[in-house]
């Protein structure tokens, strides 16, 4: 049986797609056989991240309309070989994903994989909703700001009551957050909130804390999963987050400002 | 997938079990003048409470005549400011004859509530009285009616989640988020952050009162008397208070001077 971890956050563009990338790609790299689905109907985008674009030819809504098998739909990364992807349809209405034909699919991907990734769509719609019903776990992304956060509650709510394991009473969803976009400098200017505000807001237990980077950016616009960056403080945040969600205890990084020169440090009296 | 549990005929209506609170009057003695005036004056207190709503009659503290009694002469009154006599509580059996003379539902006492299953067969009996206990002098410490149990939350109330507790109190032991909403009976008991919206006496009970370990909240109310976040930041705000309904208007009062 897969674990089916979903990554969402009610906001758009705080690092959901970013962060499907590289924590599927993590799992991949350490020998768990992965696949990452692109639930975002009509803005794919996960294809693009991942640098298969000009390789899909079936997508997520074909298979569940039955008109091309999942193994016809599956692209094979090029880098991790355990690393499956299942682009999500630019052309269709998100209604296509049904609540029976997202069971169908991930039950059979359940068989011969070891995790299941959902690249959840912005918004508490339909689409996000799909994503999130068969979940085990749950990474919520967040940005340090008080409407992402508002909203990263929500989907948590909604976790709580309208996930397959809600519903049928099961153990609930385990939830992780995920800090992205974290700035310590600004977080000392004020500018930001810490984490210690985000985690004593939302009360979920921290999985990492990504530092914003323009390598973060670099690395989507070339279409590689910044967890590739292994020498980016970005990357190793995320390779620290993909080893606690398998149970390993690592240190938080980067949440402290580290870029301070010598003369600043010099005349803060340190 | 639920849907397939509804099977068979449709029909036209379905009986489903309803618990509500009621309001009674709790008659000590009757004159119609005086019925009527104290009617009056309740309702002045607070006209929008009493509109349309229907209350009965609870005869367990009655202690005038049976003679005086004139259940026609109460609807009447009652009905003249738009109040439903609906049924009569308690009473002796003389008494609930006349109720049901003027066409009221019976309801059992609160202390013979618990008897209420053996007196479910409408004919009375008149000889035989075994039990010693309706002779009242042998009755132990007249017990009310049993308090509708508080409802108690662990998980953290997120935005846009709504918990409601219909009869009783509300106790939650965990943050309830901005844009979520805990609505009570009763009194509200947070034990933790009060971010969102706590309403306390959605009934109407003035006496509830709001508990938490934050004040942060977006909205307090109480029996309809509430405060916004912007009138509740200069007293008590981020931390343990309660707030409680004092002439009409919301005090919040730090839980370590209460």
């Amino acid at each position: 049986m897969a674990r089916i971890i979903v990554v969402t956050s009610g906001k758009g563009g705080v690092g959901k797609t970013t962060t499907s990338a590289s924590i599927s790609t993590g799992l991949a790299k350490r020998g768990h056989k992965t696949v990452v689905i692109d639930f975002d109907v009509g803005l794919r985008n996960l294809d693009l991240i991942m640098n298969c674009e000009r390789r899909v030819v079936y997508d997520f809504v074909n298979v569940i309309q039955g008109e091309a098998t999942l193994n016809q739909a599956l692209i094979r990364d090029k880098r991790v070989d355990t690393l499956y992807i299942l682009p999500a349809s630019q052309t269709r209405e998100k209604e296509a994903l049904t609540k029976d034909g997202v069971e169908q699919v991930i039950n059979e991907l359940s068989e011969t994989f070891d995790y299941i990734v959902c690249d959840s769509p912005a918004g508490i719609e339909h689409g996000a909703q799909m994503a999130l019903y068969y979940a085990d776990e749950a990474v919520v992304v967040t940005n340090p700001e008080v409407s992402s956060v508002r909203d990263s509650d929500r989907i948590l709510g909604i976790l709580q009551s309208k996930s397959r394991r809600a519903e049928m009473g099961q153990d609930p969803v385990k939830e992780h957050l995920l800090l992205t976009r974290y700035n310590p400098d600004r977080v000392e200017k004020g500018e930001m909130l810490s984490v210690g505000d985000v985690e004593e807001i939302l009360a979920i237990p921290l999985l990492g804390v990504i530092p914003e980077s323009q390598i973060v950016l670099n690395a989507s616009n070339q279409g590689v999963p910044v967890i590739l960056e292994e020498d980016s403080d970005a990357g190793q945040a995320y390779d620290d987050a993909v080893a606690r969600l398998l149970g390993e205890e690592r240190e938080h990084r980067f949440m402290t400002s580290q870029k301070k020169g010598f003369f600043s440090r010099m005349f803060k009296g340190g | 997938m639920t849907d397939t549990a509804t099977a068979g005929v449709k029909q036209g209506f379905q009986l489903k079990s309803a618990n509500l609170s009621m309001t009674a009057i709790e008659l000590y003695y009757f004159d119609k003048d005086e019925f009527e005036a104290t009617l009056r004056d309740k309702i002045s207190q607070a006209p929008g409470f009493f509109k349309d709503i229907p209350v009965i009659i609870s005869m367990e503290k009655y202690e005038g005549l049976d003679s005086e009694l004139d259940f026609f002469s109460m609807i009447g009154t009652c009905r003249r400011h738009n109040i439903h006599v609906v049924g009569v509580r308690g009473g002796n059996e003389d008494q609930r004859r006349l109720a049901r003379g003027a066409s009221l539902a019976l309801l059992p006492g609160s202390s013979q509530r618990d008897k209420a299953s053996e007196e479910a067969s409408p004919a009375p009996e008149p000889e035989t009285k075994a039990e010693p206990a309706s002779s009242g002098q042998t009755e132990a410490m007249p017990q009310g009616p049993a308090p509708a149990p508080a409802r108690i939350i662990s998980q953290p109330v997120r935005s846009g989640q709504q918990i409601y507790a219909p009869e009783g109190d509300l106790i939650i032991l965990a943050p309830v988020q901005a844009g979520a909403e805990v609505l009570a009976a009763g009194n509200i008991h947070v034990y933790g952050p009060l971010r969102g919206r706590a309403l306390a006496g959605i009934h109407g009970a003035e006496s509830a009162r709001v508990f938490c370990q934050s004040l942060e909240a977006e909205l307090v109310s109480i029996a309809g008397h509430y405060k916004i976040s912007e009138d509740l930041q200069d007293n008590g705000w981020k931390s343990a208070v309660q707030i409680q309904l004092r002439d009409d208007l919301l005090v919040v009062t730090p839980l370590d001077k209460a």
